[in-house]
């Protein structure tokens, strides 16, 4: 008697279950593949953005950001390259893994949102959302944007902006050096770099420009007595990791004095190369500064530094399973595609203030902040970074409807 | 002129590294006719092992330990498994070094890992030595410079004036006759062999903190070692130290340098806009192209002079 009303209990707990798939799937496990690089030269910033991953994932599963929802973070190799990307993303589909972390290279991001869009298209029911936490390159939210494609860091172009706006006001900038990488990504900087700097301050030189192989240089000494012979008072570079690290590093042996305006010095490597001697003549343009958080960006950045021995360099981590948790609950669903429309105009309050999901492009609207290089004194500097005893602070912050720009993407959305 | 000083420095620098690890493959490939593919491979052991016996002992000891294990394992190499190898001929020679180039790689990445290891150059060596106009020289550039000529008068002394160097010059041509005469040639392929690795791996301790030590290093000069040894001349010496010293400064320079053929023709009033048909083509910086520039002398060369600036086989 007793076993069969456990049965006939049983059976209308599947019933119900069957008849509304969302009521349940908004509890269960939700995994996010993180396609990113773990070997070759960017393996150090890529295990630093897998340890920022690990740590948000954490922080939502403990903090129940989503309700009844588990999150679990499944790590994948891409080696930075784009075919090894598709590769990844095959094994991704095999698995049924729904949401794909990446960042790391806009080469790969191209590859990938393009590869998901298709994937999307063919296999409706077993939808893939593409969350992109740092690839940065204006045009996938400006002409090939796509509906599956969120973009938790801000475009090239905003942090340009930014950045020759700060400029602007800055006399002694007589000359600039642009280094970039040669791909999509460095391009689009050395592009946004000189339209800018014409409209804003016309009378500031581009003394050179040049573009090196992405990840390969190991040796920056001659790039950097070429700028030197160029009379640069000022770099700008969109460079990151080992680029970056080695730029900063042949800089400092070969006596450079040139300011260094940069995208990603806060990344793995570089704060160790820049070290004492890059005191006030290294700026960096991001969306938050580590060096100086709120308290609770202080508890986030303190508990990731006990378990990890590292920085936590990567809110962009933070902000998306923010992003995420919010959209399934709002959905009331983890299926991606309801979770999808759900991120769409979606606000948040993240470490860095409140940010928006934009609906029509996808690009996450937030603050933008401007940071030079100095040492850590208590209060505008509390965090040094990779043990230094600099970090990074505060010289700007424009809020996110200063930094914003408008944008040229036509979204095609699918059937709801 | 400080641009052209501080790439002369640079340049020499880099193209006595290569001359490091081009002089053993060449010595190798010379006396025992084997192409080593993984000559580049024991370059990248040495700056592990440097590596890691610097975290033990120091960068000092490494300096002296590192080339020395590397040397051992190379000798280990030629002694069980080139010299099996060796009577089926030159082609499995050539497929035994190519695998063996893999298991190094994969070895190297199972005990250090993928991503880069934090080999550092040594305090006394950091900062700058001396200064160029404005432009500093790090100490640690004019080290390897220096390490690398020692290195060079080191076995240009033992091949002339010592025993065991006429011993190996004489197996060089004559093995049949130096070995008739009762020297044991096997040896001193073996010796030649630890001794052209323990090369590379000289080149590896002082190349791995000056660059980046991580597990693709061997793959990215396996291929510049190759030019070096074509372009000077295979088995030639001598013909490797000019072929080196061009490619180090020729990488450096061309970097430094935006020449495009849209200004050479723009000079000779040819107007070239982004209109014109293969504007991308004509608009390449020779900076740009500095990557490939190597690879080009090979080509040229292979055409041109087979046996190479120095060489003196043919083909």
């Amino acid at each position: 008697m007793r076993y069969r009303k456990a049965l006939a209990g049983f059976s209308i707990a599947v019933l119900w279950a069957l008849a509304s798939p969302h009521a349940v799937a908004q509890s269960g496990t939700v995994r996010i593949a993180w396609v990113d690089p773990q070997s070759g030269m960017m393996a150090a910033v890529g295990q630093n953005a897998l340890r920022s991953w690990q740590h948000a994932v954490d922080a939502a599963n403990q903090g129940k950001w989503g309700g009844n929802v588990r999150f679990e973070l499944v790590p994948f190799d891409n080696k930075l390259s784009p075919q090894e990307t598709l590769t990844v993303l095959k094994s991704v589909v095999d698995r049924d893994i729904r949401y794909v972390a990446l960042g790391l290279g806009t080469s790969t991001a191209l590859a990938l949102s393009d590869a998901v869009a298709k994937h999307n298209q063919r296999n409706p029911g077993k939808e893939i959302v593409f969350v992109n936490y740092a690839a940065v390159d204006p045009s996938m939210t400006n002409e090939k944007c796509d509906f599956w494609h969120f973009r938790i860091d801000i475009n090239s172009d905003m942090k340009m902006e930014a950045l020759t706006t700060f400029m602007a006001g800055r006399p002694e900038i007589r000359k600039v050096y642009l280094i970039n990488q040669d791909y999509a990504f460095g391009h689009s900087v050395e592009r946004g770099a000189e339209e800018y700097l014409k409209k804003k301050r016309p009378d500031i030189a581009i003394v050179g420009k040049d573009r090196h192989p992405l990840a390969q240089v190991r040796d920056f000494a001659p790039y950097v007595a070429k700028i030197k012979a160029s009379g640069a008072d000022t770099i700008i570079t969109g460079n990151w990791g080992s680029d970056l690290a080695l730029l900063v590093k042949a800089a400092r042996d070969a006596g450079l004095t040139a300011g260094f305006y940069t995208y990603y010095a806060g990344t793995t490597g570089t704060p160790t190369a820049i070290g004492a001697a890059g005191e006030g003549k290294v700026r960096q343009v991001s969306y938050w500064n580590p060096s100086d958080p709120v308290p609770e960006g202080a508890k986030c950045i303190e508990g990731f530094e006990r378990k990890y021995k590292d920085d936590y360099a990567i809110l962009a981590s933070y902000t998306a399973m923010k992003l995420l948790s919010e959209a399934m609950k709002k959905a009331k669903s983890t299926d991606a595609k309801q979770v999808a429309f759900a991120l769409e105009g979606l606000k948040v309050q993240s470490l860095n203030g409140e940010v928006e999901m934009r609906a029509s492009d996808h690009q996450l609207q937030q603050p933008v902040f401007i940071s030079s290089w100095q040492k850590v004194d208590g209060k505008t500097v509390r965090y040094g970074q990779e043990n230094t005893g600099y970090g990074w602070r505060t010289e700007a912050r424009l809020d996110a409807y200063v930094a914003s720009q408008p944008t040229s993407c036509d979204m095609k959305r699918p059937a709801k | 002129m400080e641009f052209v000083v501080i790439s002369l420095l640079n340049g020499i620098s880099y193209g006595l590294l290569l001359f490091m690890l081009a002089s053993g493959f060449t010595l190798i490939f010379s006396m025992m006719g084997v192409l080593n593919f993984a000559h580049a491979s024991f370059y990248m052991l040495g700056a592990y092992f440097g590596y890691q016996i610097s975290t033990w002992l120091g960068f000092w000891p490494a300096l002296f330990v590192a080339p020395l294990l590397v040397g051992a394992a190379g000798a280990l190499v030629e002694r069980y498994g080139l010299r099996r190898v060796h009577k089926s001929g030159h082609v499995p020679e050539l497929l035994f070094t190519f695998g063996l180039s893999y298991i190094i790689v994969e070895l190297v990445q199972i005990v250090w890992g993928r991503a880069a290891v934090p080999y550092q150059v040594p305090p006394e060596l950091q900062g700058p030595l001396f200064t160029v106009f404005t432009t500093t020289f790090p100490a640690y550039r004019a080290f390897m410079m220096l390490i690398a000529v020692l290195m060079l008068v080191a076995i240009w002394l033992m091949l002339t004036r010592t025993r065991i160097g006429l011993v190996i010059q004489a197996s060089l041509t004559h093995p049949g006759m130096a070995e008739a005469l009762g020297h044991n040639v096997p040896r001193v392929y073996m010796l030649t062999f630890g001794g052209g690795t323990a090369l590379a791996g000289l080149a590896g301790v002082i190349g791995g903190n000056a660059y980046v030590t991580e597990p693709s290093m061997a793959a990215l000069v396996g291929a510049i070692i190759f030019v070096v040894t074509v372009v000077g001349g295979m088995g030639s010496l001598a013909g490797a130290f000019v072929a080196s010293l061009l490619i180090g400064l020729m990488q450096t320079f061309a970097i430094g340098l935006d020449w495009s053929p849209v200004g050479l023709l723009g000079r000779l009033g040819i107007e070239i806009t982004p209109e014109t048909f293969l504007y991308a083509l004509w608009s390449l910086k020779l900076s740009q192209v500095a990557p490939v520039l190597p690879y080009l002398l090979l080509v040229m060369i292979l055409v041109f002079r087979p046996r190479g600036l120095m060489g003196t086989r043919e083909g």
